[in-house]
């Protein structure tokens, strides 16, 4: 995978393709170099100055052993050395302080970005809101990767493109554009990382990081979550895929949103309901008794967001990660309240999903009790779930 | 006072059975106790390490759930930190100091008997964990919240476990410190007190200062998780990354506490087997002074991805840049002293070179991570973990394994087999830079520590560690052979009062093995004894 | 300062740090399992009962050397090194909470308040920073405090007088004045730091039953409850230490010349004054 992206990052960087493996990534922002430049310069530094060091040492490791030097000499201070070596550090670092400090600077200038878009991080997926756009969705960990990535699953990740570093949805940005993140997260701290950009800021609960990154060659490019978030923190990538400008104004049309401002989220609604668990606006000024088609219809798109990694798109579970099959299953068939309760509250591996709104629940429940083969016939409204919290 | 000593004398004796060891509040029965939990705690987390090392050795989940995988990073890390150096080098503390400044015992017996004994029991504590509802703490040892708030029903048995372990540093600090302040025999001034003993006066300083702020921080998860306090929830005013800068505060404290002992080890070793005095003693003091004032100062070091402001991130990357001066005074002073000294090199001394190789090598890497901008791309990547083993791996316990190897024939009066001895140096040499170097390269390339399971182009550096983690363990067991049959149970020739033949100290003037009670009454030290050779006192350089 | 007297007091071995080690144990691993929801409050209670049992044994023999005149000068430099060091930790202890309290006001409730805009603008536009406060999500609900020249302001002045009349015992002590006098200041000593626990328990009811200030009151009810709690625990073993200094001085312990038991327990008496003086000014004033 090192490689698809080196190609397509040009031909200087090209020639590196191979320190991919062993080394931090060059990268495609002017950020990204100058980090990849520090990087090398203190590395460099310590080599020299190890060297000096190591190599007085083996010398007199070899030439004052005692076979060879039998008679020690009997020297313990010299406080003008001493001060040398005091100081010469000292000025090295001083040296390699500015150029450091430089680029911090440049890094938390967030400043007149052109496109926001708000980073949440979820256990354990990430949903990417475009502010003004008015476009926002989940992005999971690919289902390929999924499957192959349980105890056992007996699949070899080396036949999975990209294990581990694919999603169903990338963030889509456009090269050439300031693009400023405000990360966040619903749960736990997560870190939101991908190399080649040199971004990777926590996503801390209740307030919000910012970050900025200005992507100058189209590509997709691959990064993990980078704190320890639970269970799969191992398992939620992190995909960008750069475009050019006229192609990300078409893909945000395709996803029902608008380039520059007047985020109507309404005329977003398929999208949003199901997937954005901040779109506020929708839920209120709807009635809140749902026909059946709506309920199934939310449902399913909420299903497919939430519920599909582990118990699969046709309800049938993983047995292999103990993931308990939906279709035919006591609770999905069961009184509807343990229903609820469970969406609610979780239980073991099972997230607690509160944080969705009502008529989210309301929908995923009614769906899962009357799809993937079940048929208990029941509709939830979302007062019910209400009246469960 | 002495008759009356006198008096009771005989009934403090070492008693016989298992009530010996329970009552004992003898230093080197202590000190013995000490290292032999150490030594069996540093194998439960080195057999942590293999679990993790067994899953990470391909792609995929083959052994372990990621919960479990998870819980053995932060058992791992809690016992080889709580349960194996700090104890190890306490048990050393115990051993030498009185001899070293010709005290007795340390100063309050019983305090130190207290101290030992709270270690099984806060490591029962924690160990039963593993075999709760939700398993055991899965949050990494830096117990950030909320995720740690998670935890099952490990979560209280965790947080009293780490109560009782600062109680027992707080308590074994305290001991130290009041020994070196108050029982050094007549002569023995501050300046002429051995390295190892400077270094153990400034670790308790540390120990003493920070133990209680972790005690804090992780009183008020407890509180949060089961009282409903909002320290480290936003909807309540407070801040996940307040719990960070707590810890923190005492974790950098902390990182040091695991490595000031070991250079007062390797201050005492390499003169040794040189043959030749210490270069720079006083700066050597200074600079173990410096790094002690400075760790209180860079410990947000550990969180630039947090989001501070800017000012803070600076201020953070500058000061602990400075550490490497007076790290560096000490490495430079270390080879001063072997330079056109006449050295030989049994095994404590293979250890010590080690030491300094590799430390240092450690060293350069946490200066790299100390750039802000580039610890970014490094920060929770392999190239840390690859960091701080090369510090606590090489670094600490190589010195904890150096220090034994150099005393263990004066405490038993019986030498280890030196062919043996070397050949657990060159295999633990190079198994552990076969383990932890590709860790860099994996870092560098985007590998996330804290995870079960990986992206396929890591897979090559993850083989490679892997082999060299299993390859290390099993390289332990010469030395626990050579030990055990040859020191311990007295197999190995008999060693003479002055073990090696340019050690000088207290402890050198005893008999070997050294009996039970030594310097009842204060010994007269004479010149030769003394360590620490200066005409006048020097300048200060780690001041720069 | 290298300091010696001859001879070293070496005790003879014993099993009261082993058995009082079992009996935290038992008492942790109960509050555990009592957390965890398990009840075994059993385990609590014989722990809790072990614990104090030694604790007393090992006082207790303790004082018994020190009569016994087994003490030298040295093992007198020893304990007063070794409590200076233990209350040096007690203040980091408390500086971790107060920490807490700083970075709260200094820090975090401005960002949420607005400081850091994003933070306020996306995630709590509503909210702004004001202390006291249980913060944006308003946890706890409305709730009142205590005022600080009420009832805290009275405990001050409990507080510093405790430590005059404590002084007054010292020096009566020292001075060799008659043992009346001393065991007289004592006794007003405990007297002032048993009121100052009644006061603050006092407030406590006053402040859940009325106020509705609660641990659950959010950043303010957190830092309040938990730096007042802890002085409180600390005044309370503080005034147990006192009750039994004044006790032994009762019995006829101490020498003028020699009484670090009386010292040592000045010494921590005054330091959990000191914290007070902090804690009313950071937590009640300010
Ligand atoms: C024994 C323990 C130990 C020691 C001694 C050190 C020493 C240092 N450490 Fe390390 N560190 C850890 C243990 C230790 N560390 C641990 C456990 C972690 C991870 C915690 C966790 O997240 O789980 C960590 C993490 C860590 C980080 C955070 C990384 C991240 O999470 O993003 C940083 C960042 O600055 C850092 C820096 C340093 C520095 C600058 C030193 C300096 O003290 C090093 C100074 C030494 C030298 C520089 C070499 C010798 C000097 C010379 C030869 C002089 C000339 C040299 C120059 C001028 C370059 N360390
Ligand atoms: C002193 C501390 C210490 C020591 C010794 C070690 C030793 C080892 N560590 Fe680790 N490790 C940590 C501290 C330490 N570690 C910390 C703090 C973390 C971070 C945890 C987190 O992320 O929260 C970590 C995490 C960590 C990881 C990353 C896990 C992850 O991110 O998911 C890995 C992976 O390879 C690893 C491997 C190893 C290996 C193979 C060893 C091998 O060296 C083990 C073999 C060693 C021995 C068997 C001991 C032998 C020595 C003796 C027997 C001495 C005898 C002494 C006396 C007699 C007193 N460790
Ligand atoms: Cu999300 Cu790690
Ligand atoms: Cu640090």
């Amino acid at each position: 995978m090192g490689r698809l992206i080196w190609g397509l990052s040009g031909m200087v960087l090209a020639s590196l393709a191979h320190a991919a493996e062993y080394n931090m990534p060059v990268g495609v922002t002017e950020i990204s170099r100058e980090v990849h430049g520090l990087h090398m310069l203190i590395f460099y530094v310590c080599c020299a100055i190890g060297a000096a060091v190591f190599g007085v040492m083996i010398y007199s490791i070899i030439a004052h052993r005692k076979s060879v030097h039998p008679k020690p000499a009997d020297f313990h201070e010299s406080i003008k050395v001493e001060i040398a070596w005091t100081v010469a550090p000292f000025i090295i670092l001083i040296a390699m302080a500015i150029p450091a400090a430089g680029t911090l600077i440049k890094m938390e200038d967030t400043s007149d970005a052109e496109i926001t878009i708000k980073i949440t991080g979820y256990q354990w997926k990430w949903h990417y809101e475009y502010m003004d756009e008015g476009v926002s969705f989940f992005s999971n960990l690919d289902a390929k990767s999924n499957v192959a990535r349980q105890l056992d699953s007996g699949i070899n990740p080396a036949d999975v493109p990209n294990y581990l570093l694919e999603v169903d949805e990338p963030l889509v940005l456009p090269i050439g554009k300031k693009v400023r993140l405000l990360l966040t997260s619903n749960d736990v701290i997560h870190a939101w990382w991908v190399p080649q950009l040199a971004t990777k800021k926590d996503a801390v609960p209740g307030y919000i990081n910012q970050l900025w990154t200005k992507i100058e060659e189209p590509g997709i490019y691959r990064g993990q979550c980078a704190e320890l978030c639970g269970r799969d923190h191992g398992f939620m990538p992190v995909v960008v895929r750069a475009v050019q400008p006229e192609e990300y104004e078409r893909w945000i049309a395709e996803r029902g949103g608008k380039i520059g401002g007047g985020s109507d989220t309404a005329q977003a609604a398929p999208v949003e309901v199901a997937s954005a668990a901040e779109s506020a606006p929708v839920a209120s000024d709807e009635p809140q008794e749902l026909t059946r088609d709506q309920l199934m219809a939310e449902g399913e798109k909420v299903y497919k967001n939430y519920c599909s990694a582990c118990h699969q798109a046709d309800g049938s579970g993983m047995a292999a990660a103990n993931f308990p099959p939906l279709t035919g299953s006591q609770v999905a068939n069961g009184p509807v309240d343990a229903h609820i309760d469970m969406v609610l509250g979780g239980k073991n591996a099972m997230a607690a999903f509160a944080y969705l709104k009502d008529r989210e629940i309301a929908a995923v429940v009614t769906y899962e009790r009357n799809a993937l083969g079940n048929a208990a016939g029941d509709l939830v409204q979302p007062a019910q779930i209400a009246a469960r919290r | 006072m002495s008759e009356h000593h006198d008096s009771h004398h005989d009934d403090h004796g070492p008693e016989k059975g298992i009530m010996r060891w329970i009552k004992t509040t003898n230093h080197k029965d202590l000190g013995t106790l000490y290292l032999w939990f150490a030594f069996i705690m540093f194998f439960i987390g080195g057999i942590m390490s293999l679990i993790i090392r067994l899953e990470l050795f391909s792609p995929g989940l083959q052994w372990v759930n990621p919960e479990f995988f998870n819980s053995m990073t932060t058992m791992h890390a809690l016992i080889m930190i709580f349960g194996g150096v700090m104890p190890a080098f306490t048990g050393l503390a115990n051993w030498m100091v009185p001899m070293m400044v010709g005290a007795s015992d340390l100063a309050l017996p019983r305090v130190n008997n207290w101290g030992f004994w709270i270690l099984p029991f806060a490591f029962t504590l924690l160990l039963s964990t593993l075999f709760m509802d939700g398993g055991g703490p899965a949050s990494g040892w830096t117990m950030y919240p909320p995720l740690v708030l998670q935890t099952g029903d490990a979560f209280p048995f965790m947080i009293f476990a780490i109560h009782l372990m600062g109680i027992s540093s707080i308590t074994g600090a305290i001991n130290v410190v009041v020994t070196i302040l108050n029982m050094r025999a007549p002569g023995m001034t501050l300046l002429k007190m051995p390295l190892f003993v400077w270094s153990w006066l400034i670790t308790a300083y540390l120990l003493i200062a920070t133990m209680p702020v972790l005690a804090g921080a992780v009183t008020m998860l407890l509180t949060d998780k089961y009282f409903g306090t909002s320290f480290f929830t936003a909807a309540g005013g407070g801040d996940p990354v307040m719990f960070q800068h707590i810890f923190w505060f005492f974790g950098h404290p902390e990182v040091y506490i695991l490595i000031l002992p070991a250079f007062g080890i390797v201050s005492t070793i390499i003169p040794t087997f040189a043959l030749k005095t210490l270069f720079g003693y006083d700066s050597m003091v200074y600079a173990m002074a410096s790094i002690a004032f400075l760790s209180f100062i860079v410990w947000a070091h550990h969180m630039f991805t947090v989001g501070m402001p800017l000012a803070g991130e600076l201020f953070f990357m500058f000061a602990t840049m400075l550490i490497a001066v007076p790290t560096g005074v000490k490495v430079f002073n270390w080879v001063a002293t072997m330079w056109r000294g006449s050295m030989t090199f049994e095994t404590p001394m293979l250890f010590a070179l080690g030491f300094v190789f590799l430390f240092t090598l450690g060293g350069f890497s946490g200066l790299m991570l100390a750039i802000a901008p580039a610890d970014f791309q490094y920060h929770d990547s392999y190239f840390v973990v690859a960091h701080f083993h090369y510090v606590l791996v090489p670094g600490a316990v190589f010195s904890i394994i150096a220090a034994i190897y150099y005393w263990l024939p004066k405490w038993t009066g019986h030498m280890y087999n030196e062919t043996l001895g070397k050949v657990h140096f060159w295999l633990s040499a190079i198994a552990i830079n076969l383990t932890f170097f590709p860790q860099h390269f994996a870092g560098l390339a985007g590998m996330p520590r804290r995870i079960p399971d990986y992206a396929v182009q890591f897979t090559d550096w993850n083989v490679i560690s892997s082999v060299g983690a299993f390859f290390f363990f099993i390289a332990q067991f010469t030395m626990a052979y050579n030990w055990i049959v040859n020191c311990v149970m007295r197999k190995g020739a008999a060693a003479p009062a002055r073990v090696w033949e340019g050690a000088h100290g207290l402890e050198w003037t005893v008999p070997s093995p050294a009996p039970y009670h030594t310097f009842e009454t204060p010994p007269v030290i004479s010149d030769s004894e003394i360590t620490a050779v200066h005409d006048e006192p020097a300048a200060e350089p780690s001041r720069a | 300062m290298s300091s010696n007297t001859g001879g070293y007091f070496v005790p003879a071995p014993t099993a009261w740090p082993f058995y009082l080690t079992i009996g935290l144990f038992l008492m942790l691993g109960g509050v555990s399992n009592y957390l965890n929801g398990h009840g075994a409050s059993v385990l609590i209670w014989t722990g809790l009962a072990i614990s104090l049992a030694f604790i007393w044994i090992w006082f207790r023999g303790i004082i018994n050397e020190s009569e016994s005149g087994k003490y030298g000068q040295q093992v007198d430099m020893t304990y007063r090194w070794g409590m200076g060091w233990f209350i040096f930790s007690e203040v980091m202890f408390f500086g971790a909470f107060f920490g807490a309290l700083f970075y709260a006001r200094q820090l975090s409730l401005p960002w949420l308040g607005g400081t850091d805009v994003m933070t306020n603008a996306v995630l709590w536009p509503q909210f702004e920073n004001a202390w006291p406060t249980n913060g944006p999500g308003a946890v706890g609900g409305e709730f009142g405090i205590i005022p600080p020249w009420g009832v805290p302001f009275l405990n001050t002045m409990l507080l510093l007088t405790s430590g005059v009349t404590l002084t007054f015992a010292h020096h009566g002590l020292r001075e060799n004045k008659p043992r009346r006098n001393v065991i007289l200041w004592m006794w007003a000593t405990v007297a002032l730091g048993a009121t100052f626990l009644y006061f603050q328990v006092e407030e406590y009811v006053v402040a859940y039953q009325h106020l509705n200030l609660t641990l659950e009151s959010g950043i303010y009810g957190s830092t309040f409850f938990m730096l007042t709690g802890f002085h409180g625990m600390h005044v309370t073993l503080g005034t147990l230490m006192l009750l039994v200094i004044t006790l032994r001085l009762m019995k006829g312990h101490f020498k003028p010349d020699s009484h670090f038991g009386f010292e040592g327990v000045a010494w921590y008496w005054h330091f959990v004054d000191v914290v007070w003086l902090g804690l009313f000014v950071f937590v009640y004033i300010l």
